[in-house]
């Protein structure tokens, strides 16, 4: 029998979903989406049990309805070999994907700061790339020369980093400018097939948010 | 081989709490290097072990492991505390996680803004009893069995059992409503190496007071209103 898709449940943005997108389109793995536009069908997904904890994102995959992104990363890329070949590897990856992930929050909470704070985060974001996690990764292509930051094979860590990296380049576009094997990095995970796939028009990969993706997040969550 | 291992943070709980519960729990000795000033972490950065200059860090097998979550699921994995099949991990993980978001607001919950503290208390309580409480309890419930992932004792079960214990400590009757997870914790206490480590003597640390939370702020510089920032983080859970 052949598995459903698995099916995305959050608002039609980036957010918190954003690395599940990635991390399943760079599988190469098809998924459906079902996007929150209103507070009611937040509350019908309460109401109906469908949330562990009453929040999003939700992903329905394989006779589960996983909550918590990092659970829900860390079994896809289980799933699909995405986390190295044993523990040590993964290990490796996960602190790799935990720093990134903390990088990648002050992106993700930058919408929702009043506007007189966003300017001054995009500086604090720009600091904390440049002077304490970029170099961990810098360092680490440099050191073993190879692709991929872990095992040489396409890893979690990688997806999330060229996210990261992407996602910062549209605030800051000369972020990379001290990280030549970043940059290189950048190109060639860009160029992987599915990736490649991703990151053209027409692919699940969502638009930078704008003032109406932040009015329906507010519309949806806020009490 | 290896030596025990290492744990390297200040001498309190914070973020290496959960760590020494998993150690205990699984029965590991285990050494620590607690700092107590800004001169003793920043001499730790500058050793070199801290890839993203922040603590905990864990030397154990060679390495030097950091990132809370990627500490403790090596650590689960390595002593047997972990799933034993991907669709186990996956319930286990979600377990943890949504028990680190309601034992974080606790922990930062000394570091409110003044005049805020009974605020935030209220809040963490009626979240504690309405969001997260309720789930461990059905899962108990809807099982019957003793753990909360399969048969046996796992991370899951250790980390519940830690947040309680922090939820009581921030109002003693906070299980009045959760029969099962009052026989959960009794039951969970009562194993050997966690019934230990809840002893007098053992490193289990006490929260922080007065004297300590000054301590920490010293070290770590931590600005005013943290708790209000990581609520943003956390109620922004979307």
């Amino acid at each position: 029998m052949m598995a459903a898709k698995p099916k995305l449940h959050y608002p039609n943005g980036r957010g918190r979903m954003e690395s599940v997108r990635w991390v399943l389109a760079a599988a190469g793995v098809e998924f459906d989406e079902e996007f929150l536009e209103t507070k009611e069908q937040l509350q019908k997904l309460q109401d109906g049990n469908h949330l562990l904890f009453q929040q999003v994102p939700m992903v329905e995959i394989d006779g589960m309805k996983l909550v918590q992104t990092r659970s829900i990363l860390h079994y896809i890329a289980e799933k699909h070999r995405l986390f190295g070949k044993d523990l040590k590897e993964r290990t490796l990856i996960d602190m790799y994907v935990e720093g990134t992930l903390d990088l990648l929050e002050l992106i993700i909470m930058h919408p929702f700061l009043k506007p007189d704070d966003q300017q001054k985060e995009v500086v604090n974001m720009a600091q904390k790339a440049i002077i304490r996690y970029f170099p961990v990764f810098e360092k680490v292509l440099r050191d073993h020369g190879q692709r991929f930051l872990v095992g040489n094979q396409l890893s979690l860590a990688d997806i999330i980093l060229l996210q990261t990296i992407l996602a910062l380049e549209e605030k800051i576009p000369n972020i990379l400018s001290a990280f030549p094997h970043l940059q290189e990095f950048t190109v060639k995970i860009s160029n992987i097939p599915t990736i490649k796939k991703f990151l053209e028009p027409g692919s699940k990969k969502k638009p930078p948010p704008d003032d109406i993706y932040v009015r329906t997040v507010y519309n949806i969550f806020m009490p | 081989m290896a030596g025990k291992p290492k744990l390297h943070y200040f001498n309190g709980r914070g973020r290496m709490e959960s760590i020494r519960w998993l150690l205990a729990a699984a029965g590991v000795e285990f050494e620590e290097e607690l700092f107590e000033t800004r001169e003793e972490f920043e001499k730790l950065i500058q050793g070199g072990v801290l890839m993203y200059e922040q603590v905990p860090v864990v030397e154990v097998d060679g390495m030097n492991l950091i990132e809370t979550r990627a500490i403790l699921r090596y650590l689960a994995a390595k002593y047997n505390l972990y799933g034993r099949n991907l669709q186990e991990q996956a319930w286990i993980d979600m377990y943890v996680e949504g028990l680190k978001d309601l034992s974080d607001m606790i922990m930062f919950l000394p570091l409110s803004l003044p005049g805020e503290k009974e605020m935030n208390l209220e809040y963490i309580l009626e979240r504690a009893t309405t969001r997260f409480f309720p789930v461990y309890e059905k899962a108990l419930r809807d099982h019957g069995q003793d753990f909360l992932v399969g048969d046996r004792l796992r991370w899951a079960d250790v980390q519940l059992l830690e947040v309680i214990f922090m939820a009581e400590e921030c109002k003693p009757s906070v299980l009045a409503g959760f029969p099962l997870l009052q026989e959960f914790k009794a039951r969970i206490s009562y194993i050997p190496t966690i019934c230990k480590f809840l002893q007098p003597g053992s490193q289990r640390k006490p929260p922080l007071d007065e004297g300590s939370i000054e301590t920490v702020k010293n070290i770590f510089k931590f600005e005013r209103g943290m708790f209000l920032k990581n609520m943003g983080t956390i109620v922004a859970e979307y």
